[in-house]
C-alpha cells in the first residue's frame, strides 16, 4: 500500500546530512529510552489497551499517505499515537485511570513503529526511518507535555477559572499538548527539508506549515477525540471515531495520488518536445531542477514553485506548433520575434487547459528579455519567468559547450552575466550562481 | 433552477408552509434554546462547506447531517427541527427554490427524525446513562427515518422539475448511501454524548477531521477535472501536427470507456481504458511532420517511421505510475489478433486487454470520420466491417461489445462528452443524458 516515492523532475542531488542523521539518532534513542524505563517500572498497567493502540499505530505506519511533495505522514498511527498520549481514563463515566506514564506512550510507540519498518523492509518497500523517527520524536513531545509536566494541573485546575469539561478532563492541557508536538513536527520536517534541497529555513518552515495543517489538525482532533470518548464513553468509541479516521486516511491517499498523477504526467508531457525533437534530450528536467532550485533561493511559497515547475517543464511546447524542428532545439539562435511568438503558441497551448492560466502567463512572458520590463510599463515579467529564462539558457550554453564539467559551467554563466541587466534579471543570475556553488558544480 | 414548474413551485410552497407550522410549534416546547441557538450555527458552519465543495462523496453531505443528528439527541425533536430550520435559513444559497426549499426540507425532515428517536425515550442525562443497545436502536432509527425522508423530498423535487419518475431519481442518487449514513448517525451520537460533557469543543474535535476530509476530496475533484482538461488540452495540441486526426484521440477514449464498461470492468480499469484511448497516439509526435501530413501512398521507410509511434508513445507515458496498465495499450494497440501487426506481432491472448479494446475503438473512429482521401462509414458499415475482420483483426468479444455499446448510446462523434461520464456524477444530467442515449438508439 506503500506509496513509490515521486518519479518526476527529482530535486538536484538530494543530500542527507547531520540534520537528517541528528533526527534518526535521538529518535532512536528516544524509543530505546521509553521502552527501558517502561521495563524498569514494571511494564505497562492495562496490557489490554497498550496492545490496542500498538496495534493501531503498527497498522497506520503501514499505510502510511505521502503527501504532495514528498511528506511522508501516517493519518491513522499518528491520530493512534496522539490518543494514546493523552488518556488519562478509561470509561465510561472516566471509571477508571489509564495509569499509563509517558515513558510508556513512548516505548509503544516505538516498538509499534520499529516493528512496522522491519516489516517494510522485508517487503522490499522504503521504511523511511528518519520520518518513523520524526513521529516518534513528536510523539514523545505530545506525551511529556501532557503527562509528564504537570501542565494538567496548573491548567485546568483553573487559575483564571476556566472549566471545559464538566467532569474535569484537562481539555487545555490536551490543547497546548498538540499544538506543541505539531509545531516540533513541522520544525523537524522544516529543518531536514532545509537541509536536502538547500533551501533557506524561514520559507521552508513556512512552507512546511501550510503543507501539513491540515492533516495535523485533523490527527490532533481525532487523537483528542479518541482520548475524550474512550474517557467518557468508553472503548467503544473506537469502532465509531474508525469513520473520520477512514475519511481522514482516504481522502488524502486520493489527493495526494492524483497531484502526483498530474506532475507525472506534465513532466511525461514535457518530454512531448524531447520526442519529436524538438529540444535536447533532457532539457525540460534540467531547466526544471535548476528553475526550482532558483524559486527556493527566493524563498517562493510552495504554490508559486509548483507553477514554476510546470512553466518550466511545459516552456517549449510551443515548439510543437513548428512544422519542423529548430536546430538542436535551442531557442538561443532564434530570433526574439520568432521565440516570442514560439512562446505565445506554448501558452494558448496551456491556457486551454482553463485551469493553468499562471503557468501559461509564465510561459508566454520567459521569452521576453528582463529589460522590457522597465522599458514598457504595460509588460510585466514574472519572476517565474526570468527565472526560467535564465535557467534555459544556461542549460543551452551547457549542452553547446565544447569544454566539460565545471569549465562549461563557468564559461555559460559568464555569457549570461554579459547580458545581465539586460536579457537576464542580475538577482536571478546571483541566485543560479548561489545554487551552483551549493551542488559544488562550480 | 429559476423557472420552476408550477407544480414544482407548489410543492416548495407546501414544505415550506408545513416547516413553518413545524418550527412555530417548536419554538413553543423547546427548553434549550441556548444549545440549539449553537447547533444552530454549528449546522450553518457545516453546510455551507459543502457550497464551495464539490459533491463527490457522501461525506460533503455528511457533517450538517451529523451536527442535525446529534442536536436532535441532545435538544429533543423540537429543538432538532428548530436548529435544522434556523441553521438551513442562515445557510447563504443563492436562488431562491433553494433558499426556501433546503431550510424546510431540513426542519420537516429533522422533526420526523425527532419523533423517531423519541419513540425511545432518551433524554437529558439519558443520553449517558441508558443502555448501549437502546442508544445505538434509537440512533439507527433516527438515522433511517431521515435517510428515507429527506432524499424523498429532495427526489420529489427532481422529479417535478426534471419529469424523470421519482422512484428513478431516488434509487439512482441515495440508495448507496445507506450504509454511510449508519456509520454518520452513529458519529451524531457520539458528539450528543461528549456535548454533555464537552460542549462544543466536542463539536470541533469532531467536526474538524471531517471538513478538513471533505476539503481534501474537494482538491481532489478540482484536481481531477484539472487533470482531464490538461490532458485533453496536450492532447489536442499534439493532434495539431496530424491533419487528419482533429478529434480521433477524444473520440477513440470515449468508445474505449464504453466498451470497457460494457464488457464488465471495474470502474478504475475503466478509467484506465479510457485514458489508455485518449493517449493512444501521443507517440505520432515522434514521427517527422512531413511523414504524416503526407497526401498519398507512403513507402517503406516512411512506414517504419510511422510504425515506431506506439514505442514512442510508451517511451512519453511510462512514468506515469496511474498508466502503468494503459501503457500495454498504447504499445500494442496495432497488433493483430493472426500476429501480423506491430511493433511485437503478438498474437490472439497475447495482446493485452487494454490494447485489444484499443483497437476496435481505433478501428471504428477511424471508419466512421471523414479523411481527405476518403468519406466517412455510416455506423452500420463500420460494424459489418468489424465484425468481417473480427478474430482474424479484432477480439471478437470487444466488437460485441461495441456493437452493444453503440445500441445503448447511439454514436455521434461528440468529443464534449470525454470526461463527463466520470466527472460529474450529477443524477439528472447523468440520467438525462443517458436516456436521449437510449431514444436516440431506438430512432435509428
Amino acid at each position: 500500500m506503500h506509496i513509490a516515492h515521486e518519479i518526476g523532475p527529482a530535486p538536484l542531488p538530494q543530500r542527507r546530512g547531520p540534520v537528517s542523521w541528528i533526527v534518526l539518532v535521538v529518535g532512536s534513542a528516544v524509543g530505546v529510552a521509553g521502552v527501558v524505563v517502561t521495563f524498569a517500572q514494571g511494564g505497562i498497567d492495562r496490557p489490554a489497551v497498550a496492545v490496542l493502540f500498538f496495534s493501531m499505530v503498527f497498522v497506520g505506519e503501514l499505510i502510511r499517505v505521502s503527501l504532495p511533495g514528498e511528506r511522508d505522514t501516517a493519518p491513522l498511527g499518528g491520530s493512534a499515537a496522539v490518543g494514546y498520549s493523552l488518556l488519562l481514563f478509561l470509561g465510561p463515566g472516566m471509571r477508571r485511570p489509564a495509569g499509563h506514564s509517558a515513558y510508556a506512550v513512548i516505548a509503544v510507540v516505538a516498538v509499534a513503529s520499529a516493528a512496522a519498518i522491519m516489516l517494510l523492509s522485508a517487503l522490499d518497500r522504503d521504511p523511511r526511518p528518519r520520518d518513523v523517527a520524526r513521529r516518534v520524536l513528536v510523539c514523545a513531545a505530545i506525551a511529556g507535555v501532557f503527562r509528564g509536566s504537570g501542565l494538567t494541573e496548573r491548567l485546568d485546575s483553573s487559575p483564571f477559572g476556566w472549566e471545559v469539561s464538566k467532569s474535569g478532563l484537562p481539555v487545555l492541557a490536551m490543547i497546548v499538548a498538540v499544538l506543541a508536538g505539531g509545531l516540533l513536527d513541522v520544525f523537524i520536517a522544516a529543518v531536514v527539508r532545509a537541509e536536502r534541497d538547500r533551501a533557506p529555513i524561514i520559507p521552508t518552515f513556512r512552507n512546511e506549515l501550510l503543507a501539513f495543517s491540515g492533516i495535523g489538525f485533523s490527527m490532533a482532533a481525532i487523537g483528542m477525540l479518541i482520548a475524550l470518548g474512550i474517557a467518557i464513553i468508553g472503548m467503544w468509541t473506537l469502532p465509531i471515531i474508525a469513520v473520520p479516521l477512514l475519511v481522514t486516511q482516504f481522502s488524502f491517499r486520493r489527493y495526494a495520488a492524483i497531484r502526483r498523477t498530474y506532475r507525472q504526467t506534465i513532466s511525461a508531457l514535457s518530454r512531448v518536445t524531447e520526442v519529436g525533437g524538438y529540444v535536447e534530450p533532457g532539457h525540460s528536467r534540467r531547466v526544471t531542477r535548476l528553475s526550482v532550485a532558483i524559486g527556493r533561493e527566493f524563498g517562493m511559497r510552495e504554490q508559486d514553485l509548483l507553477d514554476l515547475e510546470y512553466a518550466a517543464l511545459m516552456h517549449d511546447i510551443g515548439q510543437l506548433s513548428l512544422a519542423d524542428s529548430i536546430p538542436r532545439g535551442s531557442t538561443l539562435h532564434v530570433a526574439p520575434a520568432e521565440r516570442r511568438r514560439i512562446a505565445a503558441m506554448g501558452a494558448d497551448v496551456i491556457r486551454s487547459t482553463g485551469t493553468l492560466d499562471r503557468v501559461a502567463m509564465i510561459v508566454e512572458t520567459q521569452a521576453h528579455p528582463y529589460r522590457r520590463m522597465r522599458e514598457n510599463g504595460d509588460l510585466e515579467v514574472p519572476l517565474e519567468a526570468r527565472i526560467i529564462r535564465a535557467a534555459s539558457a544556461f542549460d543551452d550554453l551547457v549542452t553547446a559547450s565544447e569544454a566539460g564539467g565545471r569549465q562549461a559551467a563557468w564559461n555559460a554563466l559568464e555569457r549570461l552575466r554579459m547580458g545581465m541587466a539586460y536579457e537576464y534579471d542580475p538577482r536571478v543570475v546571483e541566485a543560479l550562481t548561489r545554487v551552483l556553488e551549493k551542488n559544488s558544480a562550480l | 433552477m429559476r423557472e420552476l414548474p408550477p407544480r414544482a413551485r407548489w410543492y416548495i410552497y407546501f414544505v415550506a408552509s408545513a416547516a413553518v407550522v413545524a418550527g412555530v410549534f417548536s419554538a413553543f416546547h423547546v427548553t434549550r434554546w441556548a444549545d440549539v441557538l449553537v447547533f444552530a450555527v454549528l449546522f450553518t458552519a457545516a453546510d455551507r462547506f459543502r457550497s464551495t465543495a464539490t459533491t463527490l462523496t457522501s461525506v460533503s453531505m455528511s457533517v450538517s447531517f451529523i451536527v442535525g443528528l446529534a442536536a436532535i439527541f441532545v435538544t429533543g425533536a423540537y429543538g432538532g427541527c428548530l436548529v435544522a430550520l434556523l441553521g438551513g435559513i442562515m445557510t447563504n444559497d443563492r436562488d431562491w427554490p433553494r433558499r426556501l426549499f433546503n431550510p424546510s426540507q431540513y426542519a420537516v425532515t429533522a422533526l420526523s427524525a425527532g419523533a423517531a428517536f423519541s419513540l425511545f425515550n432518551i433524554q437529558g442525562e439519558g443520553l449517558v446513562t441508558a443502555p448501549l443497545w437502546q442508544l445505538v436502536a434509537a440512533t439507527i432509527t433516527a438515522a433511517l427515518t431521515n435517510y428515507v425522508v429527506s432524499p424523498t423530498l429532495i427526489a420529489v423535487i427532481v422529479s417535478l422539475t426534471t419529469g424523470l419518475s421519482v422512484r428513478r431519481v431516488w434509487s439512482t442518487s441515495f440508495s448507496w448511501a445507506a450504509f454511510g449514513y449508519m456509520g454518520y448517525g452513529v458519529l451524531g451520537l457520539l458528539l450528543a454524548v461528549l456535548w454533555t460533557d464537552l460542549g462544543v469543543v466536542a463539536a470541533i474535535v469532531l467536526m474538524l477531521p471531517l471538513l478538513v476530509a471533505r476539503a481534501a476530496f474537494a482538491n481532489y475533484a478540482e484536481q481531477r477535472a484539472t487533470y482531464d482538461a490538461t490532458v485533453r488540452a496536450l492532447v489536442q495540441a499534439v493532434e495539431t501536427k496530424d491533419y487528419y486526426t482533429r478529434g480521433h484521440s477524444e473520440r477513440v477514449s470515449l468508445i474505449a470507456e464504453r466498451i470497457a464498461r460494457e464488457s464488465g470492468m471495474r470502474e478504475d480499469r475503466v478509467e484506465i481504458a479510457r485514458y489508455a484511448g485518449m493517449l493512444h497516439d501521443v507517440g505520432k509526435l515522434g514521427v517527422p511532420t512531413k511523414v504524416l501530413q503526407k497526401q498519398g501512398k507512403l513507402n517503406g521507410d516512411e512506414f517504419d517511421a510511422i510504425k515506431l509511434h506506439p514505442l514512442h508513445g510508451y517511451e512519453m507515458l511510462c512514468e506515469i505510475e496511474f498508466l502503468r496498465e494503459a501503457l500495454s495499450g498504447v504499445y500494442h494497440h496495432h497488433e493483430r489478433l493472426d500476429g501480423r501487426g506491430y511493433p511485437m506481432g503478438l498474437a490472439g491472448d497475447e495482446i493485452p486487454e487494454f490494447a485489444r479494446v484499443i483497437m476496435v475503438a481505433d478501428a471504428f473512429d477511424s471508419m466512421t470520420s471523414t479523411r481527405s482521401y476518403r468519406n466517412a462509414k455510416s455506423v452500420d458499415e463500420a460494424v459489418a466491417e468489424l465484425q468481417r475482420c473480427q478474430d482474424i483483426q479484432f477480439d471478437g468479444k470487444v466488437v460485441a461489445n461495441l456493437v452493444e455499446a453503440v445500441r445503448k448510446h447511439g454514436w455521434e462523434p461528440t468529443p464534449e462528452d470525454f470526461g463527463g461520464e466520470q466527472v460529474a456524477r450529477d443524477v439528472s444530467v447523468l440520467r438525462g443524458s443517458a436516456d436521449q442515449g437510449v431514444r436516440r438508439a431506438h430512432r435509428a
